[in-house]
């Protein structure tokens, strides 16, 4: 195929991911790496360089709208940002290490995690924890914008979501994907955040979280330019896009579709990932 | 009270926060985008496969390489910058709240963002 004509299809397929990864809050990286390695025939350690870059631009982009509304806690997110980062620097180095069945396997199993969680509805009325010693210590407990004046919350369990935080960044690293699940995992359930101040935090560390993985592929050389390129353009439109009209659409009906369509691909790469280790 | 959670100086941090990292997004995509112009342009007919993988050329791995493949008009050294850019710009951020923290006098907090500094510094520019 010409480089004219796969630039093309590339772009308009990462358009499309870019959009339903944004519109059903999965992310753009854990739709794109399925579409370039199980469609587009792509080896998976392009396809992780390509997505990693596209998730500093996507995420880069909502952080910019969420912090200026005040959602995001910047000192929640200051301090978790030591773990992710930790994480995805041994994540980066893992990926180096394994080879390409295992990590396709890995992904395959992460991605129905994924769709998992985003199925589920989340519970958006948090009730006020008692603040934490060690929270209030690192000065977390804050308050965030509501229709009736600000809303006071309060944060617990700052060990524990710390280590899954580390995961969290582990996985971004290894996969080159947001892994917003595991960030969800460890703000709203461990310690204890409101809904939307989760959800912007955790865009506000992406960004972070992936440079320091995408250091580590840049100068190891798993970063095409002309494979990112159209990657990283269609999946930053498509995904402004698809924010956009997130509160418009009646995103039920799709949101099945596209997980069935999903869940396929895993199988899929949990199927090439055990073929590649027999 | 919550003595830190809105005050003046804190939402001024955070819409400098949020104009630096739109900046850095759609500067990043602009250098990309003309990157990708020119290389599609001059290489667009010839063939691709990415099915097997290879390591990039040494000098597309490294900020000097890069740079120098630019100022030879280079679509891929074009588009190599601008996610260079790319990757810098939540970088930037974590840079500006170090001063942001200072300015609070959150000595804590400043200390926290260097160690997330450091941590980045060594992902770009270790061994």
């Amino acid at each position: 195929m010409s480089i004219l004509l796969f630039t093309a299809f590339i772009f308009a397929g990462s358009f499309g991911a870019g959009f339903l990864g944004s519109l059903t809050g999965l992310g753009g990286g854990i739709v794109i790496i399925p579409l370039l390695t199980v469609v587009f025939g792509v080896d998976i350690r392009y396809a992780i360089g390509a997505s990693l870059v596209s998730v500093i631009a996507t995420s880069s982009g909502a952080a910019a709208a969420y912090v200026k509304e005040g959602f995001s806690n910047i000192r929640i997110g200051m301090f978790l940002e030591i773990a992710t980062t930790l994480g995805a620097l041994a994540g980066a180095f893992l990926a180096l290490r394994l080879s390409t069945p295992v990590i396709a396997l890995i992904f395959g199993i992460v991605l129905i995690h994924s769709a998992y969680v985003s199925s589920r509805h989340r519970d958006e009325s948090a009730d006020l924890v008692k603040p934490d010693r060690l929270a209030t210590r690192l000065r977390m407990n804050g308050t965030y914008p509501a229709r009736g004046g600000l809303v006071a919350y309060n944060v617990t369990s700052v060990p524990s979501g710390f280590g899954l935080m580390f995961a969290a960044g582990g996985i971004s690293g290894l996969l080159g994907i947001g892994s917003g699940a595991v960030k969800v995992l460890a703000m709203d359930q461990a310690m204890r955040l409101p809904f939307k101040v989760s959800t912007a935090t955790s865009n506000f560390m992406i960004g972070v979280t992936a440079a320091a993985s995408a250091g580590i592929y840049l100068r190891q050389g798993y970063i095409d330019p002309g494979l990112t390129m159209p990657v990283m353009l269609g999946v930053l439109l498509g995904s402004s896009l698809g924010a956009r009209r997130l509160f418009s659409a009646d995103t039920k009906k799709l949101r099945a579709v596209f997980g069935v369509v999903l869940f396929v691909l895993a199988l899929e790469m949990i199927y090439t990932g055990l073929k590649g280790l027999l | 009270m919550k003595e830190t959670a809105l005050e003046p100086a804190n939402h001024e941090t955070e819409i400098i926060i949020g104009n630096l990292l739109r900046a850095g997004v759609i500067a990043a995509a602009a250098v990309v985008s003309l990157g990708g112009v020119i290389y599609l342009f001059r290489h667009g007919q010839a063939q691709v496969d990415y099915r097997v993988f290879h390591r990039q050329p040494a000098d597309l791995c490294a900020v000097r390489g890069i740079l120098e493949r630019v100022l030879s008009g280079q679509g891929r050294g074009l588009i190599q910058l601008g996610l260079l850019l790319l990757v810098a710009t939540p970088i930037a951020r974590v840079v500006f709240s170090v001063f942001a923290f200072a300015r609070q006098r959150d000595r804590l907090y400043v200390a926290v963002t260097l160690i997330v500094l450091a941590i980045l510094a060594y992902s770009l520019l270790g061994k």
